[in-house]
């Protein structure tokens, strides 16, 4: 089965689409040894997703007898943080956006492309590119909520939010916890991840009761979970698919000093 | 949302393996109790990366103050050997008669001894900490050029610093190494290749040191306004330019027969 590479299909203007190299993280649990494995794959459509790539070429596994590779995906419309996997060495992939997100077209036919999973301490390996990223969640669970009675929803203009802490916060509020920024950083860092957290609810006039535990608890729930520290290269800033700013980072660092001081004053 | 990660489903592959993919039990531990019981604000500080990192960033802008100090008294090279030996001499009288002569020297040494050192420790456990949350490489790794540099840089100056107070404030390891003639033992010293070589690298490592470390500290003390945030960058990118050419004007001073 050999198709002539022209630049005809490298645009995939004719039926036969991209061809492609894969070379993929395989392992077939956490405990097992896994290893890179190479796969070609055909008929590629420039205007499929990555994970429509994928799916083709789990269906020629499954066609074949092979387990199929197993990843994270959800929504496939970039919005649930469900699916990532590190492509070239890029959170990802080439473009700014989640992985399902990501398209065929920004790759040429006759590639090779090497995809990993996120590589973290805190984020082990399920199987093959799926990661366990619970440590988000327990981060989350440390801090990242407002602690209200529930019931009937509190009348909307009953706490006046200025415009630029609600536009601040719903920056923040569009981290979707996909691991992008853990994945990119050089030492595993989920700062990114836990300023785009703390800074969402502590600008807000309803974080404010829980400002100083909310940032202290959940630093150190991500310090207990293995994350790395923050050398401000950056890396987890310009692979975010939802753009939480750098900056984030600084206002969060400046949260932690202030309540370190407070509380360590009361103390 | 971060517990979407837990739908590991493979719609894509409906035959094999189940539908959910089991979970490996994750690493489970106790919650903390509510009431914190923490020390004080030092405490505090120690025990978390960020804190760690402002220990870092703290240290750093004492170190620099000093940095801009030396660099500005070593410019006293090009006045002649009067002029630096008689600053040499005046940097042991200040504080003088309250303080006894070189009491400020020491008390600077001191000073400066205390930041490299917990400078020294933050780093060192950051990286081990940084390199640990990474234990399975990237097989396209992006490389980074500023933690590298930042890492290999510190440890560059940190050996330059032990050769330099070796050279030219115990004399051991320089030629001429008189007590009291800074300006002739510089003379000494720079007349040597391997000397210029080592403080060449060493200043430019200073220079790469100082253009990332500034900004870094000013983030890690949680500068967030834009407006300062550019300014920032923009004082570090000058002061460790100036710096750099500052340091290199001795070496350079000497090799061309400017300082004779």
């Amino acid at each position: 089965m050999s198709v002539p590479a022209t630049d005809d299909t490298a645009h995939g203007r004719t039926g036969r689409g991209m061809r492609l190299t894969l070379r993929i993280w395989r392992q077939p649990d956490a405990g097992s040894p896994g290893g890179m494995h190479t796969y070609e794959v055909e008929d590629i459509s420039p205007d499929m997703s990555f994970l429509e790539m994928l799916d083709t070429l789990n269906e020629a596994l499954i066609l074949r007898g092979e387990e199929p590779v197993a990843f994270d995906h959800d929504c496939r419309e970039g919005i649930c943080g469900a699916c990532g996997m590190v492509i070239n060495g890029q959170a990802h992939g080439p473009e700014r956006t989640t992985t399902c997100q990501l398209h065929m077209r920004h790759f040429a036919d006759g590639d090779t492309i090497d995809i990993e999973p996120w590589r973290a301490a805190a984020f082990p390996v399920v199987r093959d590119l799926v990661v366990d990223r619970s440590a988000f969640d327990r981060v989350i669970g440390a801090g990242g909520y407002i602690t209200v009675p529930t019931g009937s929803a509190p009348e909307a203009h009953a706490t006046p939010v200025p415009k630029p802490d609600a536009d601040a916060a719903f920056t923040h509020a569009e981290c979707i916890g996909c691991g992008a920024c853990v994945a990119a950083c050089p030492n595993g860092s989920a700062m990114l991840f836990t300023s785009a957290k703390v800074n969402h609810l502590n600008v807000l006039p309803q974080g404010a009761p829980e400002r100083e535990t909310r940032v202290l608890d959940m630093v150190d729930r991500m310090d207990e979970e293995g994350f790395g520290g923050c050398t401000l290269t950056g890396a987890c800033a310009t692979a975010c698919p939802k753009g939480i700013p750098m900056p984030s980072i600084a206002a969060m660092n400046r949260e932690y000093l202030r309540a370190a001081r407070r509380t360590g004053n009361r103390s | 949302m971060a517990t979407a990660a837990t739908n590991t489903s493979t719609r894509s592959a409906p035959a094999a393996p189940p539908a959910r993919t089991p979970r490996p039990p994750g690493p489970s531990r106790p919650p903390r109790p509510r009431g914190r019981s923490r020390g004080g604000f030092l405490r505090t500080l120690w025990s978390s990366t960020i804190g760690k990192k402002t220990v870092m960033a703290v240290s750093g802008l004492v170190m620099l103050g000093y940095l801009v100090a030396h660099m500005l008294g070593n410019l006293k090279v090009f006045f002649g050997p009067d002029e630096m030996n008689g600053y040499a001499h005046w940097l042991r009288t200040i504080g003088g008669p309250v303080l006894h002569h070189e009491w400020f020297l020491w008390i600077v040494r001191v000073v400066l001894l205390a930041a490299v050192v917990l400078h020294g420790v933050s780093a060192y456990q950051l990286s081990r900490r940084g390199i640990a949350a990474r234990p399975v490489k990237y097989r396209r790794r992006r490389t980074d050029y500023a933690t590298r540099t930042m890492r290999w840089g510190g440890v560059i100056i940190a050996l330059f610093v032990v050769w330099h107070l070796l050279d030219l404030t115990t004399g051991t390891v320089n030629p001429r190494g008189q007590a009291g003639h800074p300006y002739e033992n510089i003379v000494a010293g720079f007349g040597t290749w391997y000397a210029c070589v080592i403080y060449i690298v060493a200043m430019l490592a200073v220079g790469l040191h100082i253009r990332h470390g500034f900004w870094a500290a000013a983030q890690t003390l949680g500068v967030t306004r834009p407006g300062a945030a550019r300014l920032l960058k923009a004082t570090a990118d000058v002061l460790a330019a100036v710096l750099t050419a500052g340091f290199l004007a001795v070496p350079i001073g000497v090799m061309t027969g400017v300082v004779n």
